[in-house]
């Protein structure tokens, strides 16, 4: 754990007696099973917004507390230990982050203060195909009305359904793949020709597939400059990718904590079954890899508050490192409780499903080995 | 504060350090290879950096060191080393300055000090280790050395190996049974005995890298003063215990990227090729080497996180060494076999001449760093020290 400033350390340790308390896992498991199409339970959301944590990025003219991005992934962390379903992540930091650094004064001014508020739930729609290729965004913005009218469909967009505006990647010039030609553009949800569809996924969340059928926003909708949006996207899906890394890291840590636990209680043999050199040296490799994932998500989450020329690099670190650990993590904890693990009435299937999800959001492995080695000019 | 330091030692370091020795080639004994001139200018500037208590230089003045604070130590050896030269004195005292003698300070008495520190921190006594032997590797407690006291002091018995350097060194911790009755780990202790007598044979053992440091050492009735005790009798296991985690953190920052002049990729762009956009013409290597380059960026992250986390006072750096040994491990040894598949058929070649001096040396530390997960307890200790000290699992036992 790097070393907090006493205001950090409080709002870590809120968030984890909080989170423990008032929104354990227990609660995904009664969203997924009694509450069916809703994205969270509101009382979460609620406190959450009560605690201060959806404004912990903006700054204090719209409300916020400006605390920084460790911060903010302190308590993803947490979040991210007991699967809590909020749209903090989607709209506290992606979502604020792309006003922050792409919108200009007024639309601070309109969304800002929402984003701080809960009343408005901002979200990135990015994803057209199967795979995270920021480049290859084909959904078309030409000239329309007062601005842009957009056509085409985004998937697997991060609280989709309960989003009130989406910030939409959307190709204003040349053809997917090139880096050039892109815009972002702010979309409310219900805008006329904006329909929005559930993606059934394994881990209860919101994810949507949206489809604009000549969609129509005017030119004040354009987050930044036209045609030229590529270097603050990838600066915006960097700090996303850097948050959810973090998430991940609590997700993981809470799957490492809950086998410990077992090996330590489980008996077998007439011995408990951490005794056995096979799965204490399992134990000791995954316990090593969390450490040094942990110096990958806080390097990068520094890097981010102290604006290093290194953040992107940092990124693809943090997001493959931590991800490589929460696969073999999120399967031992499945492996090491044996048929238990197998149940659904075990958590262990939640943080499975969850992890694979977390996975394939903002960038895989793969994406990010290979972003890593472009970065490092080879 | 620092700030005014780190300029004292600049000026000092700008007024003594010979010339001749900028760049000179300083090998693992701490001795330079060079003509007359540098040889005594290499004298003169050990001679320098003693009577500076830089040998050792947080060590109390009283013991030959300069009782600096590890940061002021850590800017002592930066300046030197952008000075273009190195402190050979740790080299030159063997396993003094690194291991016995922290040992030493914590545990002997203040005559042993008084009689051993100083010639360590001067570089002028070199010192080998006697710990593991033929039957008593991983299982160090294990050993049957044995040591038996007479009227004039003690008389030791018994074989040791990879004592390195052995064959150089002046003085020996052994690692003794004094004991026979005792459990296996309550019966040892640790002896300092003068390698320089009758009793005492060397053997350097030449290794699958070639020649090494490394010695079989033989006892027959050497013979230690009864003084040369060091801790109690019979408690030689916890003196060892401190002692191996002063070598373990010596171990732990990743000597790959310590020499390391040019980049891996750089490397690999050379004998690999580069497609038009930049990127090595072999996918599957780039991929991998992708992932070696960040495994190493986590384990050099997490050094500075713990560091960081030491100086706040947040957790014991000894409880985490363990786990950066196995990491530097890891990156060194990933390297290594990386830069040979690279290489391809140029990186299996044994001398210079027909292969180039970078392809022989880089097929030498890869044999050679093949030691890595094996001295210093290995790979598979350090994870029975995590599982069991950190993680708080149990005593192995025998099923499962």
């Amino acid at each position: 754990m790097a070393v907090l400033t006493e205001e950090q350390a409080f709002i870590k340790d809120q968030a984890s007696d909080w989170v423990k308390t008032k929104a354990p896992v227990s609660r995904l498991r009664a969203l997924r099973d009694s509450h069916p199409g809703q994205s969270f339970l509101p009382d979460t959301w609620q406190a959450m917004v009560d605690m201060g944590w959806s404004g912990i990025l903006v700054p204090e003219q719209y409300g916020g507390s400006d605390l920084g991005h460790l911060t903010c992934g302190l308590i993803l962390e947490q979040l991210g230990r007991q699967l809590t379903a909020s749209p903090l992540f989607a709209s506290s930091l992606v979502g604020a982050t792309a006003l922050l650094l792409a919108g200009n004064p007024e639309q601070q001014e309109a969304l800002l203060p929402a984003i701080v508020n809960g009343s408005a739930i901002v979200t990135l729609a990015l994803e057209e195909t199967s795979q995270h290729a920021p480049a290859h965004t084909a959904l078309r913005a030409g000239p329309g009305g007062d601005g842009f009218r957009l056509s085409g469909t985004k998937t697997f967009v991060d609280e989709g359904m309960c989003a009130t505006h989406f910030v939409v990647a959307a190709r204003t010039a040349g053809s997917p793949g090139d880096a050039r030609g892109i815009s972002l553009l702010l979309v409310p949800a219900d805008a006329a020709g904006l329909t929005r569809s559930a993606l059934p996924t394994i881990d209860s969340r919101d994810h949507a597939r949206l489809s604009f059928g000549e969609v129509e926003v005017d030119s004040a909708a354009l987050l930044g400059a036209p045609d030229e949006a590529m270097p603050v996207l990838e600066a915006i899906l960097d700090r996303a990718r850097i948050g959810i890394a973090a998430e991940m890291l609590g997700t993981a840590s809470q799957a490492f904590d809950m086998t410990l636990d077992y090996l330590k209680t489980r008996e077998q043999f007439g011995s408990v079954i951490g005794s056995f050199q096979a799965l204490g040296h399992r134990a000791a490799a995954l316990y090593s890899r969390m450490e040094l994932s942990r110096s990958c998500v806080e390097a990068a989450l520094q890097a981010v508050d102290a604006d290093a020329d290194n953040v992107a690099e940092l990124a693809a670190l943090a997001k493959c490192q931590v991800g490589k650990f929460l696969f073999d993590m999120s399967n031992e904890l499945i492996q090491i409780h044996g048929g238990i693990g197998m149940t659904d009435e075990f958590d262990a299937g939640l943080y499975l499903k969850r992890a694979r999800v977390l996975e394939t959001s903002y960038g895989n492995r793969a994406y990010h080995r290979h972003r890593y080695a472009a970065l490092k000019g080879f | 504060m620092t700030d005014q330091f780190e300029a004292s030692v600049r000026e000092w370091v700008r007024d003594n350090l010979p010339q001749v020795l900028v760049g000179a080639r300083i090998d693992m004994y701490g001795v330079v290879s060079g003509d007359q001139a540098q040889q005594d200018a290499f004298a003169l500037w050990r001679q320098r950096l003693a009577e500076q208590g830089w040998g050792a230089p947080t060590w109390p003045r009283e013991y030959g060191g300069a009782g600096l604070t590890d940061a002021e130590a850590k800017i002592v050896s930066r300046v030197i080393a952008s000075a273009g030269s190195m402190n050979p004195i740790p080299y030159l005292a063997g396993m003094g300055v690194t291991m016995v003698g922290p040992t030493l300070l914590e545990y002997g008495t203040p005559e042993q000090k008084a009689r051993h520190l100083p010639g360590m921190a001067s570089g002028e006594v070199r010192w080998c280790l006697g710990l593991s032997e033929p039957n008593a590797g991983s299982d160090l407690a294990s050993l049957t050395t044995s040591a038996e006291r007479d009227a004039q002091g003690w008389v030791v018995n018994g074989q040791k190996t990879w004592t390195s350097g052995a064959d150089k060194s002046q003085w020996c911790g052994v690692l003794v049974r004094t004991d026979r009755s005792a459990a296996k780990r309550n019966g040892i202790s640790f002896l300092m005995l003068p390698m320089d007598q009758p009793g005492v044979e060397t053997r350097p053992i030449a290794l699958i890298a070639g020649e090494s440091p490394f010695c079989e050492t033989f006892f027959t009735r050497a013979r230690a003063r009864e003084d040369d005790l060091l801790g109690d009798l019979n408690d030689g296991w916890s003196v060892v215990k401190r002692l191996l985690q002063h070598e373990r953190q010596s171990q732990t920052s990743a000597p790959a990227t310590a020499t390391a002049v040019e980049p891996l990729e750089a490397i690999a762009r050379r004998y690999l090729g580069v497609n038009t956009d930049g990127t090595l013409t072999d996918t599957d290597l780039r991929g991998r080497l992708a992932d070696h380059l960040m495994d190493t960026a986590a384990h050099e992250l997490t050094i500075a996180r713990i560091m960081t986390d030491a100086r706040g006072g947040n957790v014991e750096v000894s409880a985490t060494a363990s786990i950066l040994k196995n990491s530097a491990t890891d990156a060194a040894q990933g390297r290594s076999e990386l830069l040979l598949e690279i290489m391809g058929n140029r990186g299996v070649g044994w001398e210079p001449g027909e292969y180039s001096e970078e392809e022989a040396r880089t097929v030498r530390e890869w044999l050679g760093g093949k030691a890595m997960s094996i001295y210093g307890g290995s790979y598979e200790v350090q994870k029975n020290i995590i599982s069991k000290n950190i993680l708080g699992l149990p005593e192995t036992t025998q099923k499962g």
